[in-house]
């Protein structure tokens, strides 16, 4: 089946089965690897992005469901020359290793101070308590997250 | 990948440096193994038995090989080369052929144009299997009439170590049974890699792993190639933690790819990767401990065994470890220490962060806390009285010569400060164990404190040479100076590469550090594991700037010399000049028409394997770390909140002092995992939980604050001072935490994981009849050794 996407500002189209993902779509389709491929089952929260505006797992999403809508992903983050104040965060804290888990984290974080400019540290659990990482043991996930969170509020990066 | 340039003025050695390849990373532009993508590529798929034990009567491939978009299956029959690999004895098939050993064993590929062609097709392949009796308890393997699971019988190693006179006499005997569970890496990286198929009949692998050279002595064999026709490239890493120390897709991918003349990605999802790839060994230990009244330990007799499951793996080495450090960071006189690995028709275990020391730290910390109980003692100070020290003599006669600071990370663990008492002064459910899932108001909370220390070796073991190789290339440019550093050091997560150049900037006085990606057109770097690659890589990258330095140095006298100018004192370099005592004497690139390189090895000091009654001098360091825990148990619903894990670690030198922290939390989390709730569940040899929504690992609501502070004595004559920083937060942290459990519930809790059954009393202590029996083998080495099996990586060194 044919399917239509608002993708990064930009409408793309695919030929896909109708069992595949918006992961597999974005990834082998569209060639944005961003998203990642941890567990395709919607307990990692590796393939974070936004469809419409909402944070969703694109591992969980059908292809067919992203038809003629809007799915923003990591890629879209980062300027020509700049990062987005939480990619710079997650840098300046230590909270990459592998970065497996990362590009999920951004968009998860990032989701976060949108709706939500001063998160509690309990707020900020509960809100990334969906994306696994493996190597940070998450302590520099959540200082990203503090910093992230005055940089943007004080207004400077 | 592409190359990744770092400008910087400063950030050299001992400061906390951005990771070199953090911006691609934040980004979701850094390209992991299973981003890669090539015109016209196909997809492998594997299909593996379904059964621990058959013989495999025949296999019909014709239906798939029918399938439209289906380019190739392959068999057993199929590989060209040796039929066998394995990462220290090539006893795995490549493809099963005539019988299977665990259930997830690959039995045949295939390469299609899609993956959902190559899903479909696979379930068109049709095996017929006579299934055999399967041994898939570790105990059992033992047994005389038990399942043989290869030819040669069901022990892969034992090792048997005397010291001293372990009848000696003592006051006071302490008696203990421990298991602990199966354990899986979960990197969130899947297997994964891409084979490309070149002009010269050759194929250029790009793979996620922690060893290419390693790698390419396994696969170039297989597939009846040279070495220098199997080109190994490392893609992007997905973490790690011992899960990539053993081959998984590489053959696969590469007889895929020879086949077709495509290029074939191979990808394995989650499912896959709890079969693909091995786990940390299960283990039961039994451990008597005696100490004199005073409290000073007298005898420590081990037996441990744990299963190596189908295949050989690291277990000899794994199993190496558990014995050597069954006795715990502790001088004892006298100990008989009995290490047994078997192979059963369980899923192969090898290594995982911490490698047989994780295992006996279990064992051994809850012995010192029931040797304190029994003499009436503070634990800490029962620890401290009988620690290790610089210049002890280990239970394998090996006298320890590097820094120990053992009572160090013991005080300095010890004085962090205690998490407030914060349970009912909030109010909030969330602080209650089971956060939102607590039902109660938390009448039932008890607060535990435990205690551990732990100690883990630094680099391979026993004789073993893992030596690393680096290149650097120092090269003016009109862009300015810069250092390139060739080397296949595995960037598995760690920060090694950052670390690499921080090592040039300060060696060398550069900005500019290019680290290129690393693949085996440069020699062996050794494996990105065992808490090595800074002491070895570093070591080698710091002896090749040594090297640049001294070619740059006599090039600059010769000129200056030649000019008539006097060069008067040492030369050094300073901000991109060449000094002479004090005094700069001309910029560095004036003397770079020509670029300078210089390769250099790197040995760690020589070490020898155990002798028929466990002696030797089997290890080249050690670093130790302390772990204090506190807990909150709900003793009603057996829930647990791990409120403050708060460590001192011995690390030589820290430098790179944000990593060293994110090594401690992120280690410290994987073993609070194996604490409280990782475990991959097998039933008669079947994984029951290979997913991410059955087999759980910490999330950030599971991990508390991570309180750490570094212990810095430096290693006498390795590069720094540093010693490697990945694994000892992993050893101990489980057993601080299994002791703050106990301390809450006054509970046995002798199995880790800890279930919520165990911390209210619904389940036993786990329990044993006693010790197995010590099985009869030649010697101490690996039992396929005997049997000509080896296929060392040791040989990578020599060749």
């Amino acid at each position: 089946m044919r399917i239509k996407v608002h993708v990064n500002g930009e409408w793309k189209t695919a030929d896909v089965w109708p069992g595949t993902s918006l992961l597999f779509v974005l990834r082998e389709h569209f060639g944005l690897a961003g998203a990642k491929n941890a567990c395709e089952q919607g307990e990692c929260g590796s393939c974070s992005v936004w469809l419409d505006g909402t944070l969703v797992c694109a591992c969980l999403v059908l292809a067919a469901q992203a038809h003629e809508r809007e799915v923003r992903t990591v890629e879209s983050l980062a300027g020509e020359d700049r990062l987005h104040p939480v990619q710079e965060a997650f840098l300046a804290s230590g909270a990459v290793q592998c970065g497996f888990c990362t590009p999920g984290l951004v968009v998860a974080v990032a989701d976060l101070l949108a709706h939500h400019p001063s998160p509690d540290e309990a707020e900020v659990r509960e809100a990334l308590s969906g994306n696994l990482c493996r190597c940070t043991g998450y302590a520099k996930i959540l200082d990203a997250v503090r910093l992230a969170s005055a940089r943007t509020r004080g207004g400077s990066r | 990948m592409s190359l990744r340039t770092v400008p910087r003025t400063l950030a050299g050695v001992g400061e906390s440096v951005r990771r070199i390849d953090g911006v691609p990373k934040v980004k979701g532009a850094f390209s992991f193994g299973s981003d890669l993508w090539a015109e016209g590529m196909l997809w492998g798929h594997t299909v593996r038995s379904p059964h621990p034990h058959a013989r495999i009567r025949s296999i019909d491939v014709s239906q798939a090989l029918a399938t439209s978009g289906v380019r190739a299956v392959l068999v057993a029959g199929d590989v060209p080369g040796r039929k066998t690999f394995g990462l220290e004895f090539a006893d795995q098939p490549v493809l099963a052929s005539d019988r299977v050993r665990y259930a997830g064993e690959p039995v045949a590929i295939l390469a299609a144009v899609d993956p959902e062609t190559a899903r479909r097709a696979a379930a068109r392949i049709a095996v017929d299997y006579e299934v055999l009796p399967a041994v898939t308890d570790m105990a059992r393997a033992l047994a005389p009439a038990a399942p043989r699971v290869h030819e040669f019988g069901n022990v892969l190693r034992h090792i048997r170590i005397v010291h001293g006179n372990p009848e000696a006499s003592v006051d006071v005997w302490v008696e203990g049974y421990y298991e602990t569970g199966m354990q899986d890496q979960a990197m969130l990286g899947p297997e994964a890699g891409m084979a490309i198929p070149a002009e010269d009949g050759g194929v250029d692998l790009y793979v996620a792993t922690q060893w290419l050279h390693a790698d390419r002595q396994q696969v170039a064999p297989c597939l009846a190639l040279p070495h220098e026709k199997v080109r190994l490239h490392l893609a992007g890493v997905g973490g790690a933690f011992g899960a990539r120390e053993d081959v998984s897709m590489h053959i696969h991918a590469c007889l895929l790819a020879l086949r077709t003349r495509r290029p074939v990605r191979m990808v394995y999802g989650r499912e896959e990767s709890f079969f693909g790839h091995v786990h940390r060994h299960p283990s039961r230990i039994w451990m008597r401990h005696g100490a004199a009244r005073d409290g000073t330990l007298v005898c420590v007799r081990a037996r441990i065994l744990v299963d190596g499951g189908a295949y050989a793996s690291s277990s000899s080495a794994v199993i190496g470890n558990a014995s050597t450090f069954a006795a715990g960071p502790y001088e004892v006189p006298n100990a008989l220490i009995e290490g047994t690995c078997v192979y059963t028709n369980n899923p192969p275990c090898g290594a995982m962060r911490g490698f047989g020391a994780v295992q006996v730290c279990v064992g051994y910390e809850a012995q010192m806390d029931k040797l304190a109980r029994a003499l009436g003692q503070d634990p800490v100070e029962l620890r401290r009285r009988n620690a290790l020290a610089s210049g002890s003599v280990l239970v394998t006669g090996q006298v320890l010569q590097g820094s120990a600071p053992v009572r160090e990370v013991m005080a300095r663990c010890a004085a962090l400060p205690m998490p407030a008492d914060d349970r009912r002064a909030t109010g909030d459910c969330l602080r209650y164990p089971g956060g939102a899932g607590n039902v109660s108001r938390g009448e039932a909370l008890r607060r535990g404190i435990g205690f551990a220390v732990g100690w883990k070796n630094i680099a391979y073991s026993e004789g073993f040479d893992d030596a690393s190789e680096a290149v650097v290339r120092l090269v003016g440019a009109p862009s300015g100076v810069r250092a390139e550093v060739y080397t296949a050091a595995a960037e598995v997560g760690q920060g090694i590469h950052t670390l690499l150049a921080q090592i040039v900037r300060t060696e060398l006085g550069v900005e500019t550090v290019v680290v290129h990606p690393p693949d085996t057109g440069v020699g062996s770097a050794g494996s990105s594991s065992a808490s090595r690659q800074t002491m070895m890589s570093g070591g080698a990258v710091q002896l090749a700037c040594v090297g640049v330095r001294e070619g740059l140095f006599a090039r600059a006298r010769r000129h200056l010399e030649g000019e008539g100018v006097p060069l008067r004192g040492e030369l050094r370099i300073e901000a991109g000049w060449i000094h002479a005592g004090s005094a700069p004497v001309a910029p560095i690139e004036r003397f770079l028409g020509e670029p300078i390189e210089a390769t250099r090895v790197y040995h760690h000091r020589p070490t020898t394997p155990l002798d028929a009654t466990g002696r030797g001098d089997p290890h080249v360091a050690f670093a130790f770390a302390a772990q204090r825990a506190v807990v909150d148990v709900d003793t009603e619903l057996g829930l647990v909140r791990v409120v403050q894990i708060a460590t001192a670690q011995d690390v030589g030198r820290a430098l790179n002092p944000q990593g060293v922290f994110g090594q401690i939390e992120g280690g410290t989390a994987q073993g609070l995992g194996l604490a409280l709730m990782e475990e991959v569940r097998l039933e008669e040899g079947i994984i029951k939980n290979a997913s991410f929504t059955d087999y759980l690992i910490p999330t950030i609501l599971d991990m508390p604050p991570v309180e750490a502070t570094l212990v810095e004595e430096p290693e006498p004559g390795v590069p720094f001072g540093a010693k490697g920083v990945g694994e000892p937060s992993t050893v101990v942290s489980t057993a601080a935490i299994v002791a703050a459990l106990r301390h809450a519930t006054g509970r046995q809790l002798n199995r880790v994981p800890i279930r919520p059954d165990d911390l209210i009393g619904l389940a036993p202590p786990v329990a044993t009849s006693g010790p197995p029996p010590a099985p009869e083998v030649p010697g101490p080495a690996p039992i396929p050794k005997y049997h000509g099996l080896a296929a060392g990586q040791q040989e990578i060194m020599g060749s």
